[in-house]
């Protein structure tokens, strides 16, 4: 079946429908992983988008269930430019083609992926339709696109409740634990729990919606800010929560929305990129020790570095390509965070020793 | 300026003559390093044997010793250079070996030369079995479990310890000979028992066998502060069982999950953390196919042929910044030159797929095995670029030049299903031939899959074409849709014609009324994340064009020479370079087409910009429609940019220099014997046929011995020398199995001696560098041949007949640009051989040893410019003070069941040069680059034809002086002892024991002689040779090399070798005297 990707500058791609058949307005951005699209499919930071895949083969191992971040799929639809018919691999139990369609997000194929990029790259993320409908009016639509804004996705994709988690669980190595954190889910991938459980950690799972008093009553060893989707500086309410929990005392270590949310807690900006940071070869560098790490990102609002209070905080990591800042170190207080995914899954896992940082904080063994 | 202190002068190692497994990459990293070096202020001194390369020349390095690659010819020039630094992991395994060598001996310690990159201690532990073995260990990564034995007992214990089935490797035998794969007891034995004779040192490898598993590798980089990135991973079709240099490669890899691309990559950048490597290495693994296992395979701490891939897959220029690593700098510091805004730390993205095919022999050497096995066969590679896996393929399946240009099976038309099946078993280079005839045939992929072990991945991709190929055949009438799909598949027009009964020029109309068109797209490292300028470009037909065309110089198109081959190797690549440069010194944009990714021209920043596409006549169009050239130069790309010409004239593209016209009259036998006439020149007798009746007629009317040949070829290719009516047969029925466009050449065989020319000519005046002469009588092709400059015994009365000659042909002809033309001296008469109106192989060397920059000079020719302008003089140029000698190189050991004798086909993959002042010593150098090592023992084996009987006596009578004890044939030794020189006469290999067999293995000959009769059929001979060469044993096969062996052999010039530094020598220059 024929379906259209419609930009809101005007530009239409005409390729064919995959997944499930639905209109869908949204905003579009690209990934430059060359593996890892279920990961990418499953990442709760891609709610309220539309991915596009620059590596142009996607598919070809098909579905293995267990490497999904999160419990299902998120983005409203995904643009590729081939979807494989031949899902090869020995732990594969689906074809991505069933996978959409079962998590109901459309998409489109056989269109121009380097194309469309080229167009979010000069112009910046804009928001498109994907349709199958033949008979699309540009002046209707171009209007809507441009009206349509992502608003309240953290709500949608944090958890509802609390959860527990001990070694072992979702497919996590088996250890003893001896310390235990409170995860703040604005969106968790499951191998940021993964990496906590294997450390020897306990993990509370609690929804967007948490009481700091609460979380700081149950005297955790250390704090977990997670990534999520959206604009950070929408969240005002977990921002108030964040401040109080950094007064603490207690030892946080944040990701991505996370990183921002605790940001903007200290008082500094963000800002939305021209098309964000997505994909799993960005160097960024710690300025500590002058090393270099890959790294696997997926963000499109930057904390702004102008915007930091030297006496507050301290830039950590910086992006070697254009000099933004990948990670924040607090004075006087235990808190660090990263703007990138050391928890990987998509990409690579040259970043996951800072998990071993964030045990050092919490003074664990591991 | 470098970050480390101290380094200001670096010495850099080649990797010598090309041959099977060390090619023409490491030109192409050379290359890279030395301009790299140098743009950071660094003087370089580079060294290799290689004169055909780009690196050895002056303007690459600032001193250049084209020398024999030995630690005493090292020692020499690091003594009189004195160095401060030493490059040693961009020469390939032969230059890091030297390296090595010199570190270990304590000698660039004691000359203050520090070892760049990569530490001795780091080479030691990436390239020792054991020692790489215990690191494995040490860190947790897995090897295959191996030992080394000496015994059947110790073989049978191990194996059983580790299972079967087992791999055997016997140590220090060239060519994997004696090994296999043992899946029993019995076999093992048997294996065993051979290996162990066939090894020198009497030591077997017995290894875990890992066949089947994925193959996967990763070219990975690291700096000193640690920081460590993947530039590419590649995955092999073929699993484990084929070398990685014969497998068909894609990048990046396709079967694997994140899961386990992360899995590798960690392991990968642990190793390299690990062993402390600075720059770039390649890491290969086995994954197994159902489970997360895996296997480190090798590390190669160095650039390699893969690392080439992977800089021309992605774009990142791996040699480039592993030279910048070995001066100080860290990844976050360099900056990718591909996008302007990021830097070497930042790991490329693509989005497209890349297909590597390797480029097999089995074309000269029909009568080698074609299996394919751990031991590396292929001379070259083509690569292509797509936006699908299947588009990939077809493209570089016609890159290859093979007559192949789809999956089509018509060959197979006579095998059953059964039969075809059973073929899958065969690993060899037409194993994808046979898949695409299996899914034709219905077999299963499972079963496709259980047989080869090839993922069901690729089976699907081949499944994917052979349904186009049914759609197309079996289409009514061709829809815009299909059209669309099949070119989207990369389906040539030529082969959607014939499937869909049309002619091509009608496909190729459809094509534009309904808008199907190519678009080209940039190779940026990035995936468009960023804008960049590299103007390296691929063709899709499912895109948008991104090419701007906004210069508003004149462009001229440059032809590349595509994939290395016996008999067009990397001096088309010198040329093509050349080329280049010298019409962008003039002011004209560029623009290369090429499909090698080995080479230099293929770099990004060689021409101003950069097609990597297929040289066909209809992907090249694509090109041209584009750009619009104004103009084509097709004669430095060898005989694949020439078979151009016409393509390119129809298309309305001027071809600058020769005329098209003009190159087919010296190809034409008829009008080139019209010029011959016109110019009283006078060549060998010959007819042109196409019949083997004609081709009987024609030889008995000229009587025996017979040159015979195809017309428009190459190096040879097809061409034989017959003695008899039987030979007629068999070499037409060899030449006729791809239809002849063009007739067959039967000549009258002179056995003369051989001269060669390069000139340049501008219309009017021409110019010739230099007369050269070749060691081997005519009969064995020129590029095998040794060749003398400037040529030694030719008369002042012969040089000025060739001088003549060569003006006559090149104005009747016109010539605008290079010529090359043979010449056979018999009788104090001279004959016209062959005329090829382009670049040729000796032009390299010729251009060094004389200093005349032949390539440019043509180029500059090619543009208008007159010869008596250019300051080099016209006519025959003075003499070199120096002689420069070339030595062919062979790469026989790899190909098992090659017959090794020389002939009028060429057979040699690579040369080398010996220079010197003196003849004997020139002579020796050359030897000693080619890798002739003598003498160990003292002992020889001669063994000739009865024709040569005579003329041995006194070649034994010169080894005997030297000191050798000779072992002959009874025949051959008779006529020795009957001339007084002492011979020990040794049973045929069919007669009682010991053999001239068991004299090989007892592993103590330093040399065989042995000239075949013409036509030899008999097993012995051809035992015996290929028995010398798998057991390392130097085998000659003309008297003539024999001689010249022992001419620089006897001199007392070649005690203490002098080296020469080629940018010292003067340019030869008549202006001015």
């Amino acid at each position: 079946m024929k379906a259209f990707l419609i930009l809101e500058d005007g530009t239409v791609f005409e390729g064919e429908s995959i997944g499930a058949v639905k209109e869908v307005i949204s905003e579009i951005v690209f990934n430059t992983s060359m593996t890892g699209y279920l990961e990418v499919l499953t990442d709760p930071s891609y709610a309220g988008q539309a991915v596009t895949m620059t590596y142009p083969l996607i598919g070809n191992y098909g579905v293995c269930y267990e490497d999904m971040e999160s419990f299902k799929g998120w983005p409203d639809g995904f643009i590729v430019r081939e979807i494989s018919r031949m899902p090869s691999n020995f732990r594969s139990e689906d074809s991505l083609q069933n996978f959409l369609e079962k998590n109901n997000i459309p998409g489109i194929c056989s269109i121009d992926t380097r194309a469309l990029v080229k167009i979010l790259r000069e112009k910046g993320t804009m928001n498109g339709i994907i349709t199958t409908n033949e008979n699309y009016n540009l002046d209707e639509l171009i209007p809507k696109l441009k009206e349509y804004r992502v608003t309240g996705v953290v709500e949608k994709v944090s958890s509802k409740n609390k959860q527990k988690y001990i070694p072992g669980d979702i497919g996590s190595k088996e250890c003893i634990a001896d310390k235990n954190i409170a995860v703040i889910d604005v969106g968790t991938k499951k191998n940021i729990i993964r990496y906590l459980l294997e450390h020897g950690c306990n993990v509370t799972l609690y929804p967007c919606n948490f009481n700091a008093e609460e979380i700081i009553n149950t005297k955790p060893d250390g704090i977990m800010i997670t990534n999520g989707p959206g604009d950070p500086a929408e969240c005002i309410s977990i921002i108030e929560q964040i401040k109080i929990l950094a007064d603490s005392g207690i030892p946080i270590f944040a990701i991505c929305l996370g990183h921002q949310l605790m940001a903007l807690a200290n008082g500094a900006k963000t800002y939305k990129m021209k098309y964000g940071h997505r994909g799993a070869n960005h160097p960024v560098k710690n300025l500590e020790t002058g090393k270099v790490y890959i790294s696997s990102q997926n963000h499109g609002y930057v904390v702004d570095i102008n915007s930091i209070d030297q006496n507050i905080a301290k830039p950590w990591f910086v992006n070697v390509n254009d000099g933004t800042i990948e990670g924040i170190s607090y004075c006087n207080k235990p808190i660090k965070t990263v703007q990138f995914h050391p928890e990987a899954n998509a990409g690579p896992k040259d970043s996951e020793l800072l998990f071993n940082e964030f045990m050092k904080m919490i003074g664990g063994n591991k | 300026m470098p970050k480390i202190e101290g380094i200001g002068r670096v010495l850099v190692i080649g990797s010598g003559p090309i041959v099977i497994g060390q090619a023409a990459e490491f030109d192409y990293a050379g290359t890279q390093a030395c301009r790299s070096l140098k743009e950071e202020g660094m003087e370089v001194i580079l060294v290799n044997s290689n004169p055909a390369t780009i690196m050895t020349d002056k303007d690459i390095a600032d001193k250049v010793y084209i020398e024999p690659l030995t630690t005493e010819v090292l020692e020499q020039i690091i003594e009189i250079e004195k160095p401060d630094s030493l490059l040693p992991n961009m020469g390939g395994q032969a230059g890091l070996n030297l390296g090595m060598e010199l570190a270990e001996s304590g000698f660039l310690e004691s000359h203050g030369v520090k070892l760049l990159g990569t530490t001795a201690e780091t080479i030691r532990n990436a390239e020792g079995r054991q020692e790489f073995k215990d690191l494995m260990e040490k860190i947790g990564e897995p090897c295959a479990a191996s030992e080394l034995v000496e015994n059947i007992e110790d073989g049978i214990t191990f194996a059983n310890k580790i299972g079967y089935p087992v791999v055997l490797r016997p140590a220090y035998t060239l060519g994997g000979s004696g090994g296999g794969i043992a899946h029993n007891e019995e076999e093992l034995v048997e294996i065993l028992t051979n290996g162990l004779r066939l090894s020198r040192v009497g030591q077997v490898l017995v290894e875990r066998c890992i066949a089947g598993w994925k193959e996967i590798e990763y070219e990975v980089m690291r700096d000193s502060n640690g920081t460590c990135i993947t530039v590419c991973s590649m995955e092999n079709l073929d699993p484990v069982g084929v070398h990685t240099g014969d497998s068909i490669v894609v990048a990046p890899s396709q079967t694997l999950s994140d899961k386990e691309y992360q899995m590798l990559r960690t392991s990968a950048l642990k190793i390299i953390d690990e062993l402390g490597i600075t720059g770039g290495c390649n890491v290969q693994f086995a994954l197994h196919p159902t489970s997360f296992e895996y296997i480190v395979i090798e590390v190669n701490p160095r650039v390699s042929r893969s690392s080439a891939l992977a800089s021309k897959a992605t774009g990142y220029p791996i040699a480039k910044v592993s030279a910048k690593i070995a001066l100080g700098y860290t990844l976050d510091e360099i900056p990718n030159a591909v996008t302007g805004k990021t830097y070497a730390s930042f790991e490329p993205a693509i989005d497209y797929v890349v297909v590597k095919i390797p480029r097999l022999p089995f074309d000269k050497f029909i009568k080698a095995k074609r299996t394919l096995t751990t031991q590396m066969k292929a001379t070259g590679e083509v690569m292509s670029i797509c936006t699908n896996f299947e588009g990939a393929i077809m493209k570089a399946l016609r890159s290859l030049e093979q007559h192949v240009d789809s999956l089509e099976g018509s060959v197979y038309k006579g095998n059953s299903t059964e039969e075809i099946e059973e073929m899958l078993h065969i690993v060899d280079d037409r194993r994808i031939y046979v898949i695409a005839e299996a899914i034709r045939r219905g077999i299963s992929y499972d079963k496709i899959h259980e047989i080869t072990m090839i993922d069901n991945w690729f089976i699907d991709k081949i499944a994917i074409l052979v349904e186009m190929e049914e759609k197309l055949k079996s289409c009514e009438s061709l829809d815009r849709e299909l059209l669309y799909q099949a070119k989207r598949l990369e389906f040539p027009d030529s082969v959607i014609a014939e499937w869909t009964q049309n002619t091509e020029q009608e496909i190729k109309q459809l094509r534009y009324k309904w808008g199907i068109t190519a678009a080209f797209k940039m190779v940026d490292t990035c995936a468009a994340e960023f804008a960049s300028e590299t103007p390296y470009y691929y063709s899709c037909f499912d895109g948008v064009n991104e090419v701007e065309n906004v210069s508003d110089k004149k462009k001229i198109m440059v032809l590349g020479s595509g994939p290395i081959r016996i008999g067009q190797g990397i001096e088309f690549d010198y040329c093509s370079v050349h080329s280049v440069w010298a019409l962008k010194n003039e002011g004209y944009e560029t623009i290369i087409v090429n499909n090698n990714p080995e080479t230099v021209s293929t770099d990004f920043d060689i021409a101003d910009k950069l097609y990597f596409e297929p040289l066909t006549p209809e992907d090249v169009e694509n090109i041209v429609r584009l750009e619009n050239p104004d103009g084509a130069v097709v004669q430095f790309g060898g005989q694949t940019a020439i078979k151009l010409t016409e393509a390119l004239m129809k298309m309305g593209v001027k071809i600058l220099g020769t005329s098209a016209e003009n190159v087919d009259a010296a190809e034409d036998r008829e009008r080139f014997d019209e010029i011959l006439e016109q110019c009283c020149i006078p060549r060998p007798k010959g007819h042109t046929v196409f019949t083997t009746e004609e081709a009987l007629k024609a030889a008995n009317d000229l009587g025996y011995p017979v040159l015979v040949r195809p017309s428009y070829v190459l190096g040879g290719q097809g061409m034989k020398i017959a003695v008899s009516d039987s030979d007629i047969e068999e070499y037409m029925a060899i030449i006729n199995r791809y239809h002849q466009d063009h007739p067959i050449l039967v000549d009258k065989y002179l056995m003369g001696k051989e001269v060669e020319v390069d000139a340049v000519c501008d219309g009017e005046d021409i110019l010739i560098p230099g007369i050269m002469e070749h060691v081997e009588r005519a009969g064995v092709h020129s590029g095998d041949s040794i060749s003398i400059y400037p040529a030694q015994s030719l008369s002042e009365k012969i040089q000025n007949v060739i001088v003549d000659y060569t003006g006559k042909l090149a104005r009747s002809l016109n010539v605008i640009g290079l010529i090359n033309i043979q010449f056979i001296v018999y009788n104090d008469d001279v004959y016209v051989i062959e005329v090829n109106p382009r670049s040729s192989r000796t032009v390299p060397y010729i251009s060094k040893v004389t200093g005349i920059p032949i390539v440019d000079l043509a180029s500059r020719a090619i543009l208008g410019a007159k010869i008596k302008d250019m300051g080099y003089g016209t006519g025959l140029a003075p003499k070199s003070d120096y002689l420069a000698i070339k030595m062919p190189v062979f790469s026989f050991e790899k190909l098992r069941g090659a017959e090794i004798s020389l002939g009028p086909e060429m057979k040699s993959t690579g040369e080398c040069l010996g220079i010197s002042k003196y003849f004997n010593e020139a002579l020796y150098k050359a030897f000693l680059g080619s890798g002739i090592d003598l003498p160990r023992y003292k002992k020889m084996i001669l063994t000739v034809k009865d024709a040569d009987k005579l003329e041995a006596v006194d070649i034994a009578r010169r080894f005997k002086k030297l000191g050798y004890e000779i072992f002959a044939t009874r025949s051959t030794a008779r006529v020795l002892n009957d001339n007084g020189v002492l011979a020990i006469p040794i049973n045929r290999i069919n007669e009682e024991a010991p053999t001239l067999m068991d004299l090989l293995l007892e592993h103590q000959i330093d040399l065989v002689v042995d000239t075949p009769t013409y036509g030899d059929k008999m097993k012995d001979g051809f035992i015996i040779r290929r028995t010398a060469i798998e057991t390392g044993v130097t085998c000659l096969t003309s008297l003539d090399t024999a001689a010249a062996l022992l001419t620089s052999l006897e001199s007392s010039e070649t005690q203490h070798l002098s080296v020469v530094d080629i940018t010292s020598i003067n340019t030869v220059n008549v202006a001015g005297n």
